[in-house]
C-alpha cells in the first residue's frame, strides 16, 4: 500500500544559488541569506512571508533559530533536523505534509556554507566513535572507500567503471557556467591520480566549496498563481539504515532501495518515466549504489550502465546534469543542490546542458555514510 | 558501569567480549544496554575472535608515512566491526580472509586489531 503522501498538493516556485566556489569574507548565513531573497523574489515573496523555515547550518546546532533571526521572521514551524546532506530532501517531504495539512503557506529550505574559504576542507561535526576512532578512518573518505571496494569484489565493479562516473560529472559540469571545476578530464588522468583510500582517489570525491542555495514551496492552487512554472512534488520518502559504516547491513545495498520504492509508488511512476536523475555523488561508488537502488539498473550492475559515457551528456541517462558534487559544487551537504538542478531542467532554464522535454526528475539526498537515503520526485509544470 | 565501559573493562583485562540477546541469543556489537530491536537483556560472552574480511582499505599517506589498512570483519558469531590487520603489508589484505582477534596496546590504550588466522 502506498504512503499516504500528498502527491502534487505541494510545488515549488522559486530556487537558487549563491556563492559556489570560493567565497572568502561571507558568513554561511549570509550567503543563505542571498539565496534566499533571489528564490522567494521569483515568487514574488520576501522573507516576512515565510512561516515554515527549514534550515540546519554545518556547526551550528541551533542554527535554524539563528537563520529566522537573520531573516527576522517568527516561524509558526521551524524544522532544524540533521540527516547529513539528505536533510534537505527530509524537509521537502515534511514541508509538503505541511502545506497539505494547512498548517503552513511558505515554506522557506535553505542551506549555506564557506566551509571551503573557512577551513579548506570538510567540517566534521560528529562525535568521535570509540570502535572507529583507534582504526584511524579518513571519514567520511574511507567508509565510503569500504563500500566500493566491496562492490567490486561482489559484482566485478571496476577501477575505470568508477572513473566513468568521474568524467561524466566533469562533462556536464563543462556545460554548465556555474560549476566550479570545469577543466577537461581524461581517463588517463583519473587512473594515474594517487589513490587516497583505496580504491577511491582524488577524482572519486566531492569538492570541498562554498555555497548556498534556497527554495520555496506553497500549496500548488497558490503556486499556480505566483509563478507561470511551478515545480510539483510527485513523492518524497526517506529511510535510514544505520550510522557508522560498520553497522551498515550490506555494503552494496542502500536504503535509497526502499526509499526510492516508496516515492516512485506515491508519484505514481517508475524509473523508466524519469527524464533527469540527480542523485547525491560524495563519491563516485555513489552513482552506482543510487542508479541501481532506484531502480535504473539491475544490482551489481551499476558499473555496466555507467560505461561508454552512458550519464555524460549524450548518453542514454542524463545524471547530475550540474556537475554534481564531484565537479560542481559541494559545501559540506549537497543534497539541496541537487533538488534545485532537478527545478531548474524541469523549468527548462539549463542552457547547453538542458535535457530536452524533461518532464519528471528524481533528486536523491544521501546523508552520513550511505546512512540516510532520501529521495524526491519532481515533475513539470504540466506533469500533475 | 554501563555497557561501553565494561567492554574496555574486559578488553583491558584481555577478553574480547560481545553480548547477545538473552532470549535470542543472536549476538550483537558495538555493546548496549538492551539487545537491538527486541529491546531484550543483553548477557556478554567471550567472542570466539574468529572472522573473515568483509572489506578492506588501504590509507594512503604521503612519505615518510606508512601506509595502514582499515577493514571491516564479519565475526563468526554475526556482527560486523571495524578494525585493522597486523602481520601482514597492507596491499595483502583480501576480502574473504580468515583472521583471528588479538588484544593489543596503542597510547597506553588496549586496541582489538586482527591478524591472518593460522
Amino acid at each position: 500500500m502506498n504512503d499516504p503522501f500528498p502527491r502534487g498538493a505541494a510545488a515549488i516556485v522559486g530556487a537558487a544559488t549563491f556563492g559556489i566556489g570560493r567565497m572568502p569574507g561571507w558568513e554561511a548565513s549570509d550567503l543563505a541569506a542571498v539565496a534566499c531573497r533571489d528564490a522567494l523574489a521569483q515568487a514574488g515573496l520576501t522573507f516576512s512571508d515565510v512561516d515554515g523555515l527549514f534550515f540546519c547550518h554545518g556547526t551550528d546546532t541551533l542554527g535554524g533559530l539563528s537563520f529566522a533571526q537573520y531573516l527576522g521572521i517568527n516561524p509558526k514551524f521551524i524544522d532544524n533536523s540533521r540527516t547529513g546532506g539528505s536533510a534537505f530532501q527530509t524537509y521537502v517531504e515534511l514541508a509538503a505534509i505541511l502545506l497539505d495539512a494547512g498548517i503552513i503557506e511558505t515554506a522557506l529550505i535553505a542551506y549555506g556554507s564557506n566551509q571551503a574559504s573557512a577551513s579548506g576542507k570538510l567540517v566534521n561535526t560528529v562525535l568521535p566513535n570509540p570502535h572507529e576512532s583507534p582504526y584511524r578512518p579518513m571519514n567520511p573518505f574511507s567508509s565510503y572507500a569500504l563500500a566500493a571496494s566491496r562492490h567490486m569484489h561482489q559484482f566485478g565493479t571496476t577501477k575505470e567503471q568508477l572513473g566513468e562516473v568521474a568524467l561524466a560529472a566533469r562533462e556536464w559540469a563543462q556545460l554548465n557556467p556555474a560549476a566550479f571545476v570545469r577543466d577537461p578530464l581524461t581517463m588517463d588522468e583519473y587512473m594515474s591520480a594517487r589513490m587516497i583510500n583505496d580504491p577511491l582517489g582524488k577524482f572519486d570525491a566531492c569538492l570541498v566549496t562554498d555555497g548556498a542555495a534556497a527554495i520555496v514551496m506553497t500549496r500548488r492552487e497558490r503556486a499556480s498563481d505566483l509563478v507561470s512554472n511551478p515545480v510539483t512534488v510527485l513523492g518524497a520518502a526517506h529511510e535510514t539504515s544505520h550510522r557508522e559504516i560498520a553497522s551498515m547491513p550490506d555494503l552494496t545495498v542502500t536504503a535509497a532501495k526502499q526509499s526510492g520504492a516508496r516515492a516512485f509508488a506515491q508519484a505514481g511512476l517508475t524509473s523508466a518515466d524519469i527524464d533527469v536523475v540527480m542523485v547525491y555523488d560524495a563519491f563516485t561508488i555513489n552513482t552506482i549504489l543510487f542508479l541501481e537502488d532506484l531502480g535504473f539498473c539491475p544490482k551489481g550492475e551499476g558499473g555496466n550502465f555507467v560505461s561508454g559515457g552512458a550519464i555524460a551528456p549524450g548518453g542514454r541517462l542524463a545524471v547530475n546534469t550540474n556537475g554534481g558534487g564531484l565537479s560542481c559544487v559541494h559545501p559540506g551537504m549537497y543534497g539541496l543542490f541537487a533538488i534545485i538542478e532537478a527545478v531548474e531542467q524541469l523549468q527548462a532554464k539549463c542552457g547547453d546542458r538542458q535535457v530536452k522535454g524533461a518532464t519528471h526528475a528524481v533528486a536523491h539526498g544521501n546523508g552520513g555514510v550511505l546512512s540516510s537515503q532520501a529521495t524526491v520526485i519532481l515533475g513539470n509544470p504540466g506533469s500533475a | 558501569m554501563g555497557p561501553e565501559a565494561e567492554y574496555r573493562a574486559h578488553l583491558a583485562a584481555g577478553r574480547f567480549m560481545i553480548q547477545r540477546g538473552a532470549t535470542s541469543g543472536k549476538a550483537f556489537f558495538p555493546p548496549r544496554t538492551h539487545e537491538p530491536v527486541t529491546g531484550d537483556a543483553a548477557k556478554w560472552v567471550e567472542a570466539s575472535g574468529c572472522g573473515t574480511v568483509y572489506t578492506v582499505t588501504i590509507v594512503r599517506k604521503r612519505d615518510p608515512e606508512p601506509d595502514y589498512n582499515i577493514v571491516l570483519i564479519d565475526l563468526q558469531e554475526g556482527p560486523r566491526l571495524m578494525s585493522r590487520m597486523d602481520g601482514i603489508a597492507p596491499g595483502e589484505v583480501k576480502i574473504g580472509m580468515a583472521v583471528t582477534a588479538r588484544i593489543i596496546t596503542e597510547n597506553e590504550t588496549p586496541v582489538l586489531i586482527f591478524e591472518p588466522a593460522a
